[in-house]
């Protein structure tokens, strides 16, 4: 994540030293604690806490007969029904979020290069623009999204008069989910990518050139592996919101074949006796990406991420 | 010797033919041009949502029906927009303060200081951000209505303020603990070798050092506070945010008016940006002088 940070760093500011030496001593006092403390009284009451609540719901039992009121208990039934019932929403929440993380990869590097060695001192500009559009509610740019898919508007328009589209609709579909879950969280994609390549010493990639490489060998042994640690961060950015989403599924999917988030969702606000399954599913879901994130930072290390 | 005239590529005769030329400029700027593809994709939804705004729809904006002003000239008519614009104001404002100001203590002992239990906390501030939001929302639902409003605090504005304060704590400590780890020690080390006391050195040197990475974090949060809207629809009850206006009208079609609202942000935001860079931009140019 911190390359999410260091993208937020002002640049060319003369205080900033990338290459400072390290403090030879760290102060060891209870100041530091003292300055942790709110932050982490914090975190504890409105974290930590209601999760624990929320593992707590997800062993409830409904009070039968009384909808909305339950009783504690250790009803592992409840997760259970989470894995069977609900196993084709997360296998649909698990397979739109990795297309969509796919497609933002595509999408997002060849920006996130130019950005680094393209730009010039058009930089700052182009990363104004990559922000901008973020500035508008997500809510309405999904919802413009539903417009420029509908079957009137000009992407359907164009398909349908070329033949390409079999099923003539693009809105109401998966294909419409995925498209905006690509969409919405781009920026955390480009952002890491861009971070870790502007890091990087454009003369090693020269050197490529100088050693007969052609472009893409360059890229593909000197390029792509220097910018890894902001693919990784990239690619976890944008894969946990979107395997969590519903809105995009609410505004732009089908009516029939939901994501978990959906569920969930429903499942709290409209379903009375809903709260033990839908705690069951988001403990699930959490387990799922925290077991993802952990395998991935022993894989690769922490420190790009923390 | 008569050889090297004729290497073609040394050549300043060479010149490619015009297929081949063509070729060669979309190879070298292959990187720049899809990039502005991807800005003009970037860009096409909040086009629209511009447009739309000055659309004289009926009951649904979805279709293009007519040009009108009206939207622009009375952006407050329809019920709830203005209102739900107030709220998510002054929630960003009051999260962000907040958020801020702690995330900026944690970030400073995180980098400043030696403790037992570090790794626990890093661990505490990374993890609410590997969390999916909608776990986030569903924990914070199941606490409030089952703790919380035993004691007196049900579902409103305190408990979106308490959510998004919760959500946006560990985005400012990441940004601010970069800045600070950026800094050049030696800066500080010079100011107590200039016979600064602790405080001193705290509040003439590091604090103004550091200060643009706090308002880059607290430009952050303000718009991860205001733009949410999955926490927030766990936690708000009956009241209402901008986002959660516009995704309750989304079921019977968004009023332009919001689309009037959305695009201003837009604006303001941008304008706000760009005002920030320029500045920052003349104060890095005047300390080179």
């Amino acid at each position: 994540m911190s390359s999410l940070a260091q993208v937020s760093q002002v640049a060319g500011d003369p205080a900033v030293h990338p290459t400072a030496p390290a403090p030879e001593t760290e102060k060891r006092s209870w100041t530091a604690y003292l300055l942790l403390l709110p932050g982490v009284l914090w975190l504890g009451v409105f974290f930590i806490l209601p999760l624990v609540q929320l593992a707590a719901v997800s062993l409830q039992s409904r009070f039968p007969g009384f909808p909305g009121y339950y009783y504690r208990d250790l009803n592992f039934e409840n997760y259970l029904s989470a894995l069977t019932d609900y196993a084709p929403h997360f296998a649909r929440s698990f397979l739109y979020a990795g297309l969509a993380t796919f497609l933002a990869f595509v999408v997002a590097y060849p920006l996130a290069y130019a950005m680094a060695f393209k730009a010039g001192r058009w930089r700052n500009l182009m990363m104004i623009c990559v922000v901008a559009p973020f500035f508008t509610s997500f809510i309405l740019r999904t919802f413009a999204w539903s417009q420029i898919l509908a079957d009137e508007g000009p992407v359907a328009a164009v398909l349908n008069f070329l033949h390409l589209l079999p099923g003539g609709h693009i809105i109401n579909t998966p294909v419409a989910v995925v498209a905006g879950l690509t969409y919405n969280f781009l920026p955390f994609m480009v952002l890491p990518i861009y971070a870790s390549l502007e890091r990087a010493d454009p003369r090693v990639i020269e050197a490529g050139g100088d050693l007969y490489a052609n472009g893409f060998t360059t890229f593909r042994t000197v390029t792509l592996p220097m910018s890894m640690p902001g693919v990784l961060a990239g690619t976890l950015l944008t894969f946990i919101p979107a395997a969590g989403d519903f809105v995009n599924m609410e505004l732009l999917g089908p009516q029939r074949g939901k994501m978990v988030g959906n569920v969930i969702n429903d499942q709290f606000l409209a379903v009375p006796g809903g709260y033990p399954v839908a705690a069951a599913l988001s403990f699930t879901l959490m387990a799922a990406i925290l077991a993802m994130v952990f395998l991935y930072v022993r894989r690769f290390g922490t420190d790009e991420l923390v | 010797m008569t050889t090297t005239d004729q290497t073609p590529v040394a050549s300043p005769a060479y010149r490619p033919s015009g297929a081949k030329r063509v070729q060669l400029w979309l190879a070298n700027h292959f990187a720049i041009l899809s990039a502005i593809l991807v800005l003009l994709y970037l860009f096409l939804p909040v086009a629209y949502t511009f447009a739309f705004s000055f659309n004289d729809h009926g009951k649904t904006n979805i279709v293009w029906q007519g040009f009108t002003w009206k939207h622009w000239q009375d952006p407050c008519r329809v019920a709830g927009a203005c209102e739900s614009l107030v709220t998510s104001l002054q929630v960003g404002a009051i999260s962000t303060v907040v958020a801020t100001v702690l995330g900026t203590l944690m970030a400073l002992a995180m980098v400043r200081y030696r403790f037992r239990g570090k790794a626990a906390s890093n661990v505490l501030i990374f993890v609410p951000m590997a969390t999916p939001e909608i776990v986030m929302g569903a924990a914070l639902l199941t606490i409030f209505v089952q703790g919380f409003a035993n004691v007196g605090i049900s579902l409103g504005f305190t408990t979106i303020v308490f959510a998004h304060i919760m959500f946006c704590l560990s985005f400012v400590v990441v940004t601010v603990k970069a800045r600070i780890q950026s800094l050049d020690p030696r800066i500080e080390e010079a100011a107590q070798d200039l016979y600064a006391s602790p405080a001193q050195t705290f509040w003439k040197v590091t604090f103004p050092l550091i200060l643009p990475g706090i308002l880059g974090a607290a430009m952050l949060a303000f718009s991860l506070s205001f733009d949410d809207f999955i926490i927030t629809n766990f936690v708000s009850g009956n009241e209402s945010t901008f986002p959660k206006f516009v995704y309750v009208a989304s079921r019977r079609g968004i009023p332009a008016e919001a689309n009037v609202i959305g695009f201003s942000m837009f604006v303001l935001a941008v304008l706000l940006v760009v005002g920030a860079q320029v500045v920052s931009s003349l104060r890095a140019s005047r300390y080179k002088e």
